[in-house]
């Protein structure tokens, strides 16, 4: 058994958990979003349809509010690894930091660099360059997401270094092999269609819920309507099942280099060959089996080695100071795998609808997709839970453990600070997200303006469509 | 490579104070501009204030990420005991931050609700509070932390002395005076004439606190007191003194003649001189008054690969900062945005 954990540790755990996973859903936003506007503005400049500029305008101020929180929460996590992890920061800083380091230097700069001109530069730099700076800050955002990602995969999946005997330090030998650390590939393909899913998600959604107020006021859907609903059902269809492939694809490679991850996930306790599925049921880490569970013959095989006699790891392969917990990701893992069939069930069935030509005149449809809209952010935190806190109890995998790399802050310092991200975030970020609602529960207009810092009033209420003035979401939520 | 173990911590040590410097310059007046909210009441004049740096705050704070990032890289050491060793004004300056950085948006969206003063508020009271917790962790690095086998080995309340909280009000008049001088660059009329009265008493209140800090600082280590008064070290450093009543002499005069830029400048070269003579009180620690610069950096193999990475980044990234500044340049007012 393991001992009893530390109050401090665990606090320091979960303080970091929170403000990664609040922080988490601002950049995979800003790296969909930013695609999407530079698609949009691409199609603007390339065909001259107002529609495409009056999309780009809409969706620049949500994007503007989304990039702000991504910053200001991120800046939070470049000196959160000092101040819970000082050990593992001095042990891995030399390789991390370094990743992290480049990271800021060709991505958080550029991003930055030109947001100005992409949120207030259209009129002082021309169509041209300002096409240059939302594609500068579009590919800003994915360089970003590929040296964290090859970061946290070295944490999983480290490759490339030494250890100095002296002082524990890993020292980097090989920097292609530390980037390209074996699961690096998987998990950056799987968080980059993540991040477009969520996005087609919460552009459908914005869609079908001015699609279904067009249709309360006895009116048709204007044509910003109607393109974005119809451009983020396109993403659902490929990009859903795409993610469905990448996600296997990712399974497999955790199958080969952390084995035990995988035995969690699926609440497996012994090894075995032609295994089950366990469809649901609850892991119990003391008496090592998973109770109440409801399995599916053979599917266990099926699914992790695409063959029905294939050997499925179980827990019991491994030490019981070497498991992850099990109960946390086998939920988190079956509720993003739930959601993962729903999104590619709205995707065919939107192409169903357009063959019939009854995509925009759904209602039932559009309802659905109106609930779908956390779906992608909830999957892409689910199937950040189950792969981090399928790492323990590593934070270096298999060589640094989570409880030698806890700074020594004392439990008070952590309570106190604990309770203040949380009042701040609430608000902060609470406050965001009614701000978020409230610009999405206005329609996109034909001649839509931009974001203006010296036009604040333009931003919100000014333009109401006409018929489809309704209540706004959010407001007394 | 002993060579190298020896000269890339110093290269790295020369990048990592630009990096801060720039840091503190760039946010520096963003801050400012938030505290001098506390003297400006009136909306369409705020907006204006805000509007000179909103399309630049956040690459300004981005050399802030930069700075945890590179001493995370390059000097992990510092980095690990630093970092705990400041915990809870890290947090607080972080928060406040938060705070601070979307009240850019949020101030404006929620215009004409009833959250709206809250924004308000949250973007002075969020540069005030960033602005102290900077100063008193650069108070708090000055004086010394506990350190033991190389980990921190003090209290939560350390940081906090009258040293410190001297080196926060410091920042926050200095942070205060960068916007003000900033703001007599790009604005006109009510606001900059405002302005420049503020940055006056500012002025005045700044030179004080340098005057203060720098007499209490030699007193706090030995080595801090040989450094400025040992000969032949005296006449390196002496000019550094005199430089700042100099530049406070200029910077009085363009306020008063009305020189648009010069007095922004001045302030600019208080910040250098201030940082400058920190740089000569510290070397060669990095977390005084136990280890050194080479004592907390990572191998060559590291630094290495982030030198030829930064070499060739860094100048790019300098490049179109300043491009985005030139986009912008020109007196903001309140009858022309950016559109």
């Amino acid at each position: 058994m393991q001992t009893a954990p530390d109050p401090a540790l665990l606090l320091a755990r979960f303080q970091f958990a929170f403000t990664v996973g609040v922080h988490i859903v601002f950049p995979a936003f800003s790296i969909g979003l930013a695609a999407y506007l530079a698609v949009l503005e691409g199609a603007w400049l390339r065909t001259g349809r107002q529609v495409f500029l009056d999309l780009y305008r809409y969706w620049i101020k949500a994007f503007s509010i989304v990039f702000s929180m991504g910053v200001v929460s991120g800046l939070v996590m470049s000196y959160e690894f000092g101040t819970n992890w000082s050990v593992f920061s001095r042990k891995a800083g030399p390789i991390t930091g370094v990743l992290l380091s480049y990271e800021v230097m060709t991505a958080f700069f550029l991003e930055a660099g030109f947001l100005g001109v992409m949120l207030f530069g259209m009129n002082k730099v021309g169509r041209g360059l300002h096409f240059a700076a939302t594609c500068c800050v579009s590919v800003g955002t994915l360089i970003s997401m590929t040296w964290i990602l090859a970061s946290n995969s070295w944490m999983q999946t480290p490759r490339g270094y030494t250890i100095d005997p002296a002082t524990g330090r890993f020292m980097p030998d090989d920097w292609l092999a530390i980037i390209f650390n074996p699961s690096f590939p998987f998990r950056l393909v799987h968080m980059g269609l993540a991040a477009f899913l969520s996005v087609a998600f919460v552009v459908g959604a914005t869609g079908a819920w001015h699609m279904l107020k067009a249709r309360r006021a006895g009116a048709i859907a204007s044509e910003p309507v109607r393109v974005m609903f119809s451009m983020a059902m396109w993403m659902a269809a490929i990009v859903a099942p795409l993610q469905v492939l990448a996600g296997d694809a990712h399974g497999l490679n955790t199958l080969k280099y952390q084995p035990v991850k995988i035995a969690a996930m699926e609440g497996d306790w012994d090894t075995e060959g032609r295994a089950p599925e366990i469809l649901f049921g609850i892991p119990n880490m003391r008496t090592e089996r998973t109770d109440y569970a409801i399995r599916l013959p053979l599917a266990g095989s099926l699914i992790l080695t695409h063959s029905l006699d294939g050997k499925v790891p179980g827990m019991k392969d491994f030490p019981r100071d070497q498991r992850p917990p099990s109960p946390v990701i086998f939920f988190s893992f079956r509720i993003m795998v739930g959601l993962a069939m729903l999104m590619v069930l709205v995707g065919f069935w939107s192409l169903w609808l357009r063959r019939t030509s009854a995509l925009f005149t759904s209602p039932v449809f559009h309802r659905v997709v109106l609930c779908m809209a956390p779906a992608g952010f909830i999957a892409l935190l689910c199937g950040w839970v189950t792969t981090e806190v399928g790492r323990q109890p590593w934070t270096v995998y298999g060589l640094l453990r989570t409880s030698d790399s806890v700074s020594p802050i004392v439990l008070s310092s952590m309570a106190v600070t604990m309770a203040a991200f949380v009042v701040v975030y609430v608000i902060v970020f609470g406050s965001g997200l009614g701000i978020l609602l409230r610009l999405l529960g206005r329609a996109p207009v034909e001649g839509e303006q931009g974001a203006s810092p010296a036009h604040p009033a333009d931003v919100l209420a000014t333009h109401t469509h006409p018929g489809i003035a309704g209540p706004i979401p959010g407001e007394g939520a | 490579m002993m060579d190298f173990a020896h000269w890339l911590p110093i290269v790295w040590a020369v990048i990592l104070v630009a990096a801060i410097s720039i840091y503190v310059i760039l946010d520096g007046f963003d801050l400012g501009i938030g505290m001098l909210f506390a003297l400006e009441r009136d909306r369409g004049r705020r907006d204006v204030m805000v509007n000179t740096i909103a399309p630049v705050w956040d690459g300004n704070e981005t050399w802030m990420v930069l700075g945890g990032a590179v001493m995370y890289g390059v000097f992990p050491g510092a980095y690990a005991t630093l970092l705990p060793a400041f915990y809870l004004p890290i947090v607080l300056m972080l928060l406040a931050l938060i705070f601070r950085g979307v009240s850019f948006e949020f101030r404006v969206m929620t215009r004409e609700t009833a959250r709206e003063g809250l924004w308000e508020m949250g973007f002075l009271a969020g540069s005030a509070i960033a602005a102290f917790s900077q100063g008193a962790i650069l108070g708090g690095v000055i004086q010394g932390v506990a350190i033991t086998d190389g980990a921190f080995s003090g209290g939560a309340l350390d940081w906090l002395t009258p040293f410190s909280a001297l080196c926060g009000v410091a920042v926050m008049c200095g942070y205060a005076l960068l916007g003000a001088t900033w703001l007599v660059w790009r604005t006109t009329g009510v606001l900059e004439a405002s302005c420049r009265r503020w940055a006056g008493r500012l002025a005045i209140a700044l030179f004080l606190a340098i005057v203060a800090v720098s007499l209490w600082t030699p007193l706090l280590h030995a080595p801090y007191l040989r450094r400025w008064t040992d000969w032949p070290n005296i006449l390196f450093v002496a000019p550094v003194p005199v430089l700042v009543v100099v530049l406070g002499g200029l910077l009085a005069a363009g306020l008063r003649r009305g020189h648009s830029r010069v007095p922004f400048l001045c302030a600019l070269g208080w910040f250098f001189l201030c940082l400058s003579g920190l740089g000569i009180t510290v070397w060669p620690y990095a977390v005084p008054p136990s280890l050194t610069l080479w004592d907390v950096s990572s191998p060559p193999s590291s630094q290495f690969f982030q030198l030829v990475g930064t070499a060739i980044l860094l100048p790019i990234i300098l490049t179109y900062t300043i491009y985005s500044y030139r986009v912008f340049r020109g007196k903001v007012t309140e009858a022309d945005g950016y559109h």
